[in-house]
């Protein structure tokens, strides 16, 4: 209960900020920040409960792009009927890739969602209707009342996104769902002896957290107002939605929320005040840091923090 | 209907390697058979096949006229067979209790999750002091008693039981093997226990089976056991 109060609060507050007479630029930068939320909440959901590494982020979250810009190109649809078919779109392709990919194990897996990233953009090179290799330009639509700019919407929808992730994550992470993909991060074979369907659950997962990879995607060609694949499926958004749990910590809902803020946010810093490649190094440096030094994440950090300091 | 577990006639194994020829055998409820055999013989396979971890390639198994063969290992547990796997397979970083609750997953049994977590603890009185340590940082005889727990968890009419003797101090070995057989007692399970202690397993078996390089070689009551020759060969040394 507490949770969905604060929940509403921050769309609220969101909401605010967005008809509020703030500079232009915190809209454009902070939507990419919120968008690293969505991916981190969902990858986790996947990557940190079942421990199952998945890097084919960009493939859903550039399938639930692709699915936004077709809808447009072909019938005008909506932002919200563009982010239901990138919903959707996300989510058929995590059972897909689920059902092919879910029986291997460890890096195996990691390997074949590598693989599914590649497959996607090929096609989505090939596929003239959507822009091919060139990319697409495209017209956005009229902005809706009371924002007063399109970047000042978007924000406020992602921010209603990323609260609806984080609230699916918790869910499942506090559920009976989230017990068994414990269980299978732990030791899977023990898990099945148990009786726990470990298949089905890591389906499920899998279903859920592409489901929402393709929901942060389905606004992004809107945000550039252009699309093309080498960008959408580029891989810093698979390191970007891994760092990010392993940053915050991957037990705890909270743990990819505050390493995608901690994260995401320092790039856009690095991108302004240094410069756009030093953005991915700032990533890079990171993850060794705590993969060493705090394999448990900032969340790890804290707790240790909190008992040493009660004793 | 009684419950009766039978397996006729089963082939089974692992890619080329075949680890069971033709193996039958049968267990009638409320019985404790002892399947007895030295490593590599051939018992953690026919557990695993009647837990549908492994498919047999030839033969039947049946529990209580359902075949086992064709279903998943979910499905089985839902019939109500539990097993405590070899090496006890705990869930080391996750707590006590969370183990206990994972050994509930079925829908019939996570209805009853309360009254089977109490009874847990009130079978196994340390478990509850311990319920918020890691599974992993218990000693040895502890988990080798969450594994029994956790299984009984999913409140099963047929408990197979894969050597509860790895690993453990002898003293533990037969407070594990005393423990079955009160549990057995107090709640009516039907056991089919692997182990490869000839004189713990006896102790609360009514009938075994010996099985050698995958086949079964000789079966019997207890009485017949003690004085069988292989028996006398393999285990006693005799």
């Amino acid at each position: 209960m507490r949770f969905w109060i604060g929940a509403l609060l921050l769309a609220i507050a969101a909401g605010a900020l967005a008809v509020s007479g703030v500079n232009e630029y915190f809209f454009f930068a902070a939507y990419v920040v919120i968008t690293y939320i969505v991916l981190a909440t969902a990858w986790n959901i996947l990557g940190g409960y079942a421990g199952y590494v998945n890097f084919g982020t960009p493939a859903f979250f550039g399938s639930g792009a692709y699915a936004a810009v077709v809808l447009f190109q072909a019938l005008g649809a909506p932002l919200v009927v563009q982010i239901a078919a990138g919903t959707a779109m996300g989510a058929a392709l995590g059972f897909g890739v689920g059902v092919m990919t879910l029986r291997l194990r460890g890096i195996f897996f990691a390997i074949a969602t590598v693989a599914v990233v590649f497959i996607m953009e090929t096609l989505m090179i090939n596929w003239r209707y959507v822009g091919g290799a060139t990319g697409l330009q495209l017209q956005r639509p009229e902005v809706m009342a009371p924002f007063a700019t399109y970047a000042r919407m978007l924000f406020f929808v992602m921010t209603v996104m990323a609260i609806a992730a984080v609230g699916i994550a918790r869910y499942i992470q506090t559920s009976w769902v989230g017990r068994g993909l414990r269980a299978v991060r732990d030791s899977e074979e023990a898990a099945e002896a148990n009786g726990v369907p470990t298949l089905k659950l890591k389906l499920i997962a899998c279903v859920v957290s592409g489901g929402l990879m393709g929901a942060a995607g389905a606004p992004m060609p809107m945000y550039l107002s252009f699309i093309e694949p080498a960008s959408t499926f580029s891989l810093n958004y698979a390191i970007g939605a891994l760092a990010a749990p392993m940053i915050g910590g991957t037990i705890h809902w909270l743990g990819p929320v505050i390493g995608a803020i901690v994260l995401a946010s320092l790039q856009q810093i690095v991108t302004v005040t240094i410069s756009g490649e030093m953005n991915v190094l700032v990533v890079g440096v990171l993850l060794v840091l705590f993969v060493v030094l705090a394999p448990d994440g900032i969340l790890g950090l804290f707790k240790r923090w909190l008992k040493s300091s009660s004793r | 209907m009684a419950l009766e577990l039978k397996i006729e006639g089963i082939d089974a194994g692992y890619g080329a390697v075949r680890a069971l020829h033709g193996i039958s055998l049968s267990i009638n409820e409320k019985e404790t058979v002892a399947l007895l055999g030295t490593n590599g013989n051939g018992k953690s396979t026919l557990m695993k096949c009647v837990m549908g971890m492994v498919r047999p390639t030839q033969g039947s198994i049946t529990l209580s006229g359902v075949d086992l063969t064709k279903l998943s290992t979910e499905e089985i547990v839902n019939l109500g067979v539990a097993m405590v796997p070899e090496g006890r397979r705990l869930f080391p970083k996750l707590t006590v209790e969370e183990n206990l609750l994972l050994g509930a997953f079925r829908p019939l049994a996570r209805k009853e999750i309360k009254s089977n977590l109490d009874f847990s603890y009130e079978a196994f009185p340390v478990l509850k002091e311990r319920r918020r340590q890691l599974a992993g940082s218990m000693s040895g005889g502890q988990q080798q008693m969450l594994a029994i727990a956790r299984a009984l968890m999913s409140a099963p009419k047929l408990l197979l039981v894969d050597e509860p003797s790895v690993g453990l101090a002898p003293i533990l070995v037969s407070h594990t093997i005393t423990k079955i057989k009160e549990l057995k007692e107090k709640y009516g399970l039907t056991v089919l226990m692997a182990e490869q202690n000839f004189h713990q397993a006896i102790r609360i078996a009514d009938r075994g089976y010996i099985i050698v390089h995958g086949e079964i070689r000789f079966q019997g009551d207890v009485k017949a056991l003690e004085q069988n020759e292989l028996v006398k060969s393999y285990y006693l040394g005799t």
